[in-house]
């Protein structure tokens, strides 16, 4: 696939800003006034920024709000409808933290609930994909859901929390990538499926149907980037959960604090990009690539 | 709606004849004509006179080369277009609605005044059989020419879909697939028509007519004929031209 800037963005940084509404609709920390304004800011901003981003995917962002409404099939459009219900929830929350120093419980930990239910409907736009077997396993939700929960421990400086999510985080990202790398061949689609042609021989692409490229191709056929894909996965492992878990076990200053969230979400982009550089679509089958 | 039909009253859709299906393209480029001057925004080409055209097409022919374990390789021309599945994942994952099938036909068709351009539906059709146009902005895929098949305007042999009326091998039809006595349903039962992926349980209504095996000749010499003298007893001028030249 390929990996579009706008995507990358999209899923990492609202994957860490409803990471983080989580962990501040549990109370953790337990901030009101400025304090709470900062945490929520961050949380916002990162949330929304990522689905703004998103928007720049569009062909006609101008239409987004027709977006809405097919909730009963689409995980695009339940993904929409949760973000929007989340964050409403949420600003009623931040509102009596930061403002009135008043905690409307039920409100926080209906926005932890919906954070992380959003964070899941963003996860099933890829996993719900038969046509990219890589994606279309229980694992995607694991990893995404993963990720943003130790992000967001780790910009709420949850530090124990963090710590364990990270271990997790990491877990799941391997198997992601050791299942990942054979889950084409397990898909059973192959070019002979494609065609249907495999009855009567092995089949090879001969011949293109057009001399310059298409759309599908540029869409879903993304070679360049995984020649390093090894190199690429270890150093997203360093940086996305070795050094946080080094740094934070070391001993806890602000400092050490910021290196580690800078170095997670550099690793974060990383892991995220090779999420969508890896991932092989069947129609590259018909183009006798993958 | 972008949930899908329980049943549609018919199923619309085609057979493609791999057999005799001769790779000239000629569906492509009636298909490119017809559907950028009717339904829908035209089907743009970018940088069409520059160095990298790229455009937007709703049927494509690929080539491939088969092998069999014994014997030698063929060539199969395989056109490739929307093939209206039953249970289509592309339908399901739009989120605005533009992306729809129709319960009286079966035919999957996109509402481009509702389509965001977000690029979904294109991901979850494993066949690549829709793509994005590149200056509208919204996706384009076959609509089984719609605009023609009910379009009393056009005489009756007209009513067909472009690609089938162009074809000039005779390799593509198209039927009702809910009509027993339909020639397409025939077709694919005498020839063994096939569902292309079935594995990614899409329920394709299109189906494709294997290539036929192909008949053999038995042991002839086939120089043997021209190995022959054209005349034993020359009796022409050029027969005593022969003689003559043999006696110097």
């Amino acid at each position: 696939m390929h990996p579009s800037p706008s995507v990358i963005i999209f899923t990492a940084l609202s994957g860490l800003g409803f990471g983080l509404l989580v962990f501040l609709g549990l109370k953790m920390p337990d901030v009101t006034g400025v304090l709470a304004f900062i945490f929520f800011v961050i949380g916002f901003g990162l949330a929304v920024g990522g689905l703004i981003s998103s928007t720049f995917h569009l062909g006609r962002p101008e239409r987004s709000l027709k977006a809405f409404k097919q909730w009963r099939s689409s995980w695009l459009s339940r993904e929409a409808i949760a973000a929007v219900f989340t964050l409403s929830v949420m600003a009623v929350y931040a509102i009596g933290r930061i403002f009135f120093d008043y905690d409307i419980r039920i409100l926080g930990v209906a926005g932890a609930i919906m954070s992380i239910v959003t964070v899941f409907t963003t996860s099933m736009i890829y996993a719900q994909l038969k046509s990219i077997p890589r994606w279309n396993t229980k694992l995607t939700p694991a990893y995404f859901l993963s990720l943003s929960l130790a992000g967001g421990a780790l910009l709420a400086g949850q530090i124990k929390f963090c710590l364990l999510l990270l271990l997790i985080s990491g877990i799941i990202q391997l198997l992601v990538w050791i299942k990942g790398d054979r889950a084409l061949a397990l898909s059973g689609t192959t070019i002979e499926s494609g065609t249907g042609l495999g009855t009567i021989g092995r089949v090879r692409a001969f011949e293109p149907p057009h001399t310059g490229t298409n759309y599908l191709l540029k869409e879903f056929v993304h070679i360049v980037g995984r020649k390093h894909s090894a190199k690429l996965r270890i150093i997203a492992l360093i940086l996305m959960i070795g050094t946080p878990i080094l740094l934070l076990s070391l001993s806890f200053s602000y400092f050490l604090a910021a290196l580690s969230v800078i170095s997670h979400i550099a690793g974060l982009f990383i892991s995220r990009w090779l999420f969508f550089a890896e991932a092989e679509h069947v129609v590259g089958l018909y183009y006798g690539k993958r | 709606m972008t949930t899908l039909p329980d049943k549609t009253e018919r199923k619309l859709g085609l057979v493609i004849d791999l057999d005799t299906c001769v790779g000239c393209h000629a569906c492509v480029i009636s298909c490119k004509g017809w559907n950028t001057e009717n339904y829908g925004s035209p089907l743009a080409d970018v940088d069409a006179y520059g160095e990298n055209p790229v455009g937007t097409f709703l049927n494509r022919v690929h080539s491939y080369e088969v092998t069999p374990d014994e014997g030698t390789s063929q060539l199969v021309h395989f056109p490739k277009s929307c093939l209206h599945c039953e249970d289509a994942p592309c339908v399901t994952v739009c989120p605005t609605g533009a992306s729809y099938k129709r319960s009286e036909d079966g035919i999957v068709l996109v509402n481009e005044s509702d389509c965001i351009g977000c690029g979904l539906c294109a991901w979850a059709c494993p066949y690549g059989a829709r793509e994005m146009d590149g200056v509208e902005k919204v996706m384009k895929k076959c609509t089984l020419c719609v605009d023609r098949i009910y379009n009393e305007n056009l005489e009756p042999e007209d009513q067909i879909p472009s690609c089938v009326r162009t074809c000039p091998a005779g390799a593509r039809h198209f039927g009702d697939f809910n009509d027993p006595e339909s020639h397409v349903n025939k077709l694919v039962l005498e020839r063994g028509g096939m569902d292309l992926m079935p594995e990614q349980q899409t329920k394709p209504v299109n189906k494709y007519l294997p290539p036929r095996p192909k008949d053999t000749l038995g042991e002839i010499d086939i120089l043997a004929p021209l190995l022959k003298p054209v005349a034993e007893k020359p009796d022409t001028f050029i027969g005593w031209l022969n003689k003559q030249l043999d006696k110097i």
